[in-house]
């Protein structure tokens, strides 16, 4: 890496996607097939899809049936795990059931969604929250196991009550994996919004501007739809990034204050 | 691996016993259906029916063909790539960022797009898979290698350990742990791609298997496959579980 000390540290990271953009300029100008386009008509593309409006149609579909069985799951999936860490007999119980059910590979479970829930929205968030589900049981079950034992011994040589054990030493300990838990459950989520969208094709939604991009052969709006799904799940992915700092600024704060 | 002790296995079985005692009693009575929930006995006629036709043993082979294939391609370029990653700053400023745009794009949002490009043939399912692999083993083997503690580093500086015993004696093994992780998320990742893949784009293998009996309404050959992607999953996984005791056994006596 000759070129390290002349781009600033900062800058780094642009110089492959620029030079990727400008080598798919010049192949799309240079060699003449349908399926290559060039940057310039994918952005075309884009603004006439947002100025027609049909782009925030199908975002906001997408997002909310994506939000819905976030929370959904992602609630029901902390509950669950929490049993599964803290509870011995819980865990010796349905652990067991719930790692072989979390076998079963996710997409697996739509045609059995759509024959309880119909082919409506309804089976959609039901997919979708499935999806947010196991990462957090895991992660969470996961991060109560993981508080070590001294920290727990040493609470308790300092009388801790239930409360702060629970909110000063467990919490803490376990928030680490929990994020991750979200943060897997965010990525699955929208992976599954957008299965759901593909294989229940009725409706709006991201998933279903890719598929009728597909069919009409416009690689152009494919490729728009790409840029989307890739931005809105670096969006989520910030927006959780953002909150974990702050709740994990708060871990360091108290953790420094002793 | 104490959790699946004798005991343990006997704890486990309740539960389940439960569900499936009250699953066909309501299969019995006509609580549900059979078009919404078949009875489990039925399931399971139904699967031993697949299986002894040979009908899923060859959707299997086909599904675990592509998999083994994607997997095997996404992992080591995925080890590659996370390893250089981890081991370079500069090359993480620099590659970093695009792989993170890439990896924000979920395999269902290429799909269409390799659809148009690739067709719909086994090379479609090989790429799908291998990127379903690649992106949790490169960033775990990025973290996993970027994350060992700088103390260790030092102790081995001090030790005046040589560049291939540091990554040796102390990189490597400080990073296995994150690394495994990688390859079972990314095994885990390459059977999710699989399934979604046959179920929308392959006219065989075991996802398919599952669309067919949903288009024909038939809930018993969606639940015989289903068991099927179930087990073939849990094995990949225990097999992988053990392979991560073997690889990290030095670490037990000193926990």
């Amino acid at each position: 890496m000759n070129t390290s000390h002349f781009v600033p540290r900062r800058l780094r990271g642009w110089v492959l996607p620029l030079l990727l953009l400008a080598l798919w300029s010049w192949a799309a100008g240079a060699l003449d097939s349908p399926l290559l386009v060039s940057p310039l008509a994918v952005w075309q593309r884009g603004l006439v899809q947002l100025a027609g409006g049909e782009l925030w149609q199908a975002l906001s579909a997408s997002l909310w049936r994506d939000a819905c069985g976030f929370v959904l799951g992602a609630g029901a999936g902390l509950a669950f795990g929490a049993l599964l860490g803290a509870s011995r007999g819980f865990e010796r119980l349905v652990g067991p059931s719930f790692h072989t059910l979390k076998q079963i590979s996710l997409f697996a479970w739509i045609p059995m969604l759509t024959m309880w829930f119909g082919l409506g929205e309804a089976a959609k968030i039901a997919f979708v929250a499935l999806a947010a589900f196991f990462p957090v049981v895991l992660n969470t079950c996961e991060g109560l196991r993981g508080v070590p034992r001294e920290w727990l011994e040493v609470a308790r040589v300092h009388g801790f009550g239930r409360w702060q054990l629970l909110r000063r030493v467990i919490a803490p300990a376990a928030a680490p994996s929990i994020f991750t838990g979200l943060q897997l459950a965010l990525i699955y989520t929208w992976l599954a919004t957008l299965g759901a969208e593909y294989l229940l094709a009725s409706g709006q939604g991201i998933g279903n501007t890719l598929i009728d991009g597909r069919e009409q052969f416009q690689i152009d709006l494919v490729l728009f739809g790409v840029v989307v799904i890739g931005l809105v799940g670096f969006g989520l992915n910030s927006a959780l990034a953002a909150v974990e700092r702050r709740l994990l600024s708060w871990r360091e704060r108290t953790v420094a204050r002793y | 691996m104490n959790r699946y002790s004798n005991a343990g296995w006997l704890w486990a079985w309740p539960f389940p016993l439960a569900v499936l005692a009250l699953w066909q009693l309501s299969a019995a009575r006509g609580w549900v259906p059979e078009q919404v929930l078949p009875a489990p006995a039925q399931v399971w006629a139904t699967f031993a029916e697949l299986a002894r036709s040979g009908e899923l043993w060859e959707h299997l082979r086909i599904s675990l063909v592509r998999v083994l294939a994607g997997f095997g391609i996404g992992l080591g370029a995925g080890l590659a790539l996370g390893a250089a990653l981890g081991l370079s700053p500069t090359l993480r400023d620099y590659v970093f960022p695009l792989f993170k745009a890439f990896s924000q794009v979920p395999v269902l949002g290429w799909l269409p797009l390799l659809m148009l490009l690739v067709g719909i043939d086994e090379g479609l399912k090989f790429l799908l898979i291998a990127k379903a692999t690649l992106v949790p083993v490169v960033v775990n083997t990025c973290q996993g290698i970027a994350g060992v503690p700088q103390r260790y580093i030092e102790v081995a500086r001090v030790c005046r350990y040589s560049r291939w015993q540091l990554l040796g004696r102390v990189v490597l093994p400080a990073a296995i742990a994150p690394i495994w992780n990688g390859v079972r998320y990314g095994l885990t990742h390459a059977w999710l791609a699989l399934v979604v893949v046959e179920l929308l784009a392959s006219s065989e293998g075991i996802g398919f298997l599952i669309v067919y009996g949903r288009q024909l309404f038939q809930l018993d050959v969606v639940l015989a496959a289903v068991l099927a992607v179930g087990i073939v999953g849990f094995v990949l996984d225990r097999a992988l579980a053990r392979t991560e005791a073997w690889l990290l056994r030095w670490r037990q006596p000193g926990l």
